[in-house]
């Protein structure tokens, strides 16, 4: 016919309109409002070491791609993503340098050395956070109280809520913040994890917005809900501490519902959601440490796989692998 | 005899998956209509699933239309009838649109499209009679498969059909030439169920249609109930306009609420479903014996100057149909026959339009045709939306790899190509060509055992 060259490719010819890096912007948008509540509560040095998280991810994203002779991949906003989600799991206080340190693991060792979006099987934020946690652990639990000068050396510092439980026998003891002070974030904690009700807010814009599934957030949630509420012998107050209290509504909302590290299938994901539930009970319970989310969600991103395995949803039509058993 | 009206049924959503796709049914108010006798046409002898044809003319031969030109001894096939009348100037190899090289006959048309002086109704008493007049109508699937319809009527004699399934669906967006049917060919598509049904005993009749063409319903609705023999057996159902809903497994399951298994057909469940222009074409036939030769075709794009629904004889130059429609606007980038979903992106306009075709579309450069390329972020859409339930995203896994096992575990052969799955990937994978991949590797694993 004519000149130019028309183009074959395989079906379908028309797609959906979401992008990778829409996605990515959306989840961003998500966290704009717990970002913010950090600024309020943590001052200027909140958004300093945001600032540093976000721009090391980047950074380092760019240089592995780049030593690697891979394309670049900072434009997909996953970086941005991984840097804004490790800034809000720490301390306001945190030296600058640990911050960027815990940014290049993220990218550098727990992603880009799996080789990059997609494929680490970690969550990569949190796995800096306990790497940083290990390393750190003075500087990583420094727990500045809110509106306190968050760049000096002596502002007051405060026991998070979380350690309060702990110390308090898991039971509500007058220690604790009220709960409309949780509810605002008005008590010692990671930037991000404080204010619930700004998490609240982006995990309200993220399921409108049909980013995450609501499963994981329900069977997470629910699950400690629900241990809580038998091991605190029906105190409501008790559970209603422990699920806006530590990092458990970050977790459940932002983390736990990651696509890398969380389960494909629907199966898959109430299970994965009911396991981190139980690991993070049993570990805020029965544990030495007050808080378990991070550790909870990692160990179940390990099983993903696995999960998936026993979870691939039946095909079409074909019967159940129980009644084809029974009939040979 | 009943004096109630034509049941109208809404399908309870049973299946799961499906996709949301832009309809664009921008040619759904124009009437077909009949496209000027072409200067020549190409006749290949393969346009359909199954055995090809042999050419029974040669050079030189003066044939009418409707006069068979290529048929082929094995049942696994339907025969090719002249679509113009005129002189046949050449027999041997053409190239189709999907690149695919078969024999063709070519005939210079006379402009007179005299008929064939043998073509009479074929007497039609039993299901015998039924089968041997479908099979020489040539007649095969108008909805795009090209599956011969005689073998789909040829029920094997151990297995029971209680229910015919009219698919008037029409997923696909751009496409309305099942819809354009059922508004100016109502009373054909009747027509057709009633013999269909009188003489393959069908308990129950469903009229399938997606709930955004409601004129058509209505339609559809009106004429079912004037006829007291329809009003007992024949419902119309409405289909939630999602994508794939028109796939042959998805109507049966909304129909009768029976789930086809893997590698199986719909008549091991006890349902037949057919095209709605199927069952028309053969009521006419059963009243002209005029075969197929000619055949609705939706030509829409941004590239085409005027969209139109139009009435080609088989064999049409793809070129002289875009011409027909005003030619292209702009340089096209992507032409495909067929919907956009499952069509075939082909690579020039100079191959004949075979039976199974039903729309041609041609696009200068769009937003949504073309997604950047980017790794899988596991998101799991690919597999929320899959109406078969497989998990495409771990199926491209093991194809890369070549894990034939993995394959079979992963049930890659129940995939239907309905292209859910790359449609909805926000990394933009080629999805589909990836279940092709993963079956081709079952098929090799399965011919070395």
């Amino acid at each position: 016919m004519n000149g130019k060259r028309l183009l074959v490719s395989a079906s379908p010819h028309i797609h959906a309109p979401e992008t990778t890096r829409g996605i990515m912007l959306d989840v961003i948008l998500a966290l704009l409002p717990a970002l913010a509540a950090a600024i309020w509560l943590f001052g200027s040095r909140a958004a300093v070491l945001t600032a540093v998280c976000v721009g090391t991810a980047v950074l380092a994203e760019w240089l592995s791609r780049k030593a690697m002779k891979r394309p670049n991949t900072i434009g997909d906003l996953s970086a941005v993503v991984t840097g804004l989600l490790l800034a809000l799991n720490l301390p306001a206080t945190l030296p600058l340098w640990m911050a960027a340190v815990g940014s290049v693991i993220a990218i550098v060792v727990v992603k880009q050395m799996f080789g990059g979006i997609g494929q680490n099987f970690v969550n990569p934020a949190l796995t800096a956070r306990i790497i940083l946690m290990v390393s750190f652990p003075t500087a990583m639990a420094r727990w500045v109280a809110p509106f306190e000068h968050a760049w000096s050396a002596d502002a007051v510092t405060q026991a998070t809520p979380m350690a309060s439980l702990a110390a308090g026998g898991n039971a509500v003891s007058d220690s604790l913040p009220s709960l409309s002070q949780m509810l605002f974030g008005l008590h010692g904690g990671s930037m991000g994890e404080v204010c619930s009700l700004a998490l609240l807010l982006g995990g309200a814009y993220l399921l409108i917005r049909r980013v995450i599934s609501p499963i994981i957030p329900v069977a997470y949630l629910g699950t400690v809900a629900l241990w809580m509420f038998a091991a605190g012998h029906g105190d409501l107050t008790f559970v209603a501490y422990e699920l806006l209290g530590g990092g458990l509504l970050l977790g459940a909302i932002f983390m736990a519902t990651d696509y890398t590290t969380s389960p494909i299938t629907a199966k898959g994901k109430w299970i994965f959601g009911i396991g981190c539930g139980i690991i993070t009970s049993v570990i805020r319970l029965y544990g030495s440490l007050p808080e378990g989310v991070s550790f909870s969600i990692i160990l179940m991103n390990i099983l993903v796989p696995h999960i998936e395995r026993l979870t691939q949803p039946r095909a079409f039509g074909a019967e159940k692998k129980v009644k084809e058993a029974a009939k040979k | 005899m009943s004096k109630h009206g034509t049941e109208l049924l809404t399908a309870v959503s049973r299946g799961r998956g499906g996709v949301r796709v832009p309809h664009r049914k921008n040619t759904a108010e124009m009437t077909v209509v009949r496209m000027p006798v072409p200067a020549r046409v190409v006749l290949p002898m393969q346009q359909h699933i199954g055995a090809p044809c042999v050419p029974t003319v040669k050079v030189g031969d003066v044939v009418a239309v409707g006069q068979v030109v290529g048929d082929s001894d094995k049942p696994f096939s339907a025969p090719i009838h002249a679509s113009v009348s005129g002189k046949v100037t050449a027999v041997g190899d053409v190239r189709l649109a999907n690149g695919m090289v078969t024999k063709g006959v070519t005939i210079e048309s006379d402009g007179e499209m005299r008929l064939y002086e043998g073509l009479c109704p074929p007497k039609v008493e039993n299901r015998e009679d039924l089968i041997a007049a479908v099979r020489a109508s040539g007649l095969v699937g108008l909805g795009g498969a090209g599956f011969p319809c005689h073998i789909k009527l040829n029920v094997p004699p151990d297995k029971k059909v209680d229910t015919l399934i009219v698919n008037a669906a029409e997923c696909e967006p751009y496409i309305t030439v099942d819809y354009r049917e059922c508004i100016e060919h109502a009373y054909d598509i009747l027509g057709g169920i009633k013999v269909l049904q009188r003489l393959l005993g069908f308990e129950r009749v469903v009229i399938a249609v997606e709930d955004n063409k409601p004129e058509a319903i209505k339609k559809l609705k009106a004429i079912a109930d004037e006829d007291a023999d329809c009003g007992n057996t024949v419902r119309l159902m409405t289909l939630r306009s999602r994508y794939p809903q028109g796939a042959e497994k998805m109507m049966v399951l909304s129909a009768t609420g029976r789930r086809v298994p893997p590698g199986k057909l719909p008549a091991d469940v006890g349902c037949m479903v057919m095209n709605v222009g199927s069952i028309a074409f053969i009521s006419r036939y059963l009243k002209t014996g005029k075969p197929l030769v000619s055949r609705s075709v939706t030509v829409d794009g941004t590239a085409i100057a005027e969209p139109k629904n139009i009435r080609v004889p088989i064999g049409t130059s793809l070129s002289d149909i875009v011409e027909f429609c005003g030619g292209f606007t702009a340089e096209p980038r992507k032409i495909i026959s067929g919907g956009p979903m499952m069509g075939v992106a082909i690579c020039g306009t100079d191959a004949p339009l075979c039976k199974q075709n039903n729309a041609l579309l041609a696009f200068a450069s769009e937003k949504d045709m073309e997604k950047p390329f980017r790794d899988c972020i596991r998101c799991g859409r690919c597999v929320e939306v899959c109406p078969m339930s497989l998990m495409p995203t771990l199926i491209e896994r093991y194809a890369r790899v070549k894990d034939a096992d993995a394959l079979g575990r992963m049930n890659v052969m129940t995939c239907m190509e309905c292209g859910s799955c790359a449609f909805a990937c926000p990394s933009g994978r080629p999805l589909v060509q990836y279940m092709r991949l993963g079956k081709q590797i079952l098929r090799e694993e399965g011919n070395k055992k």
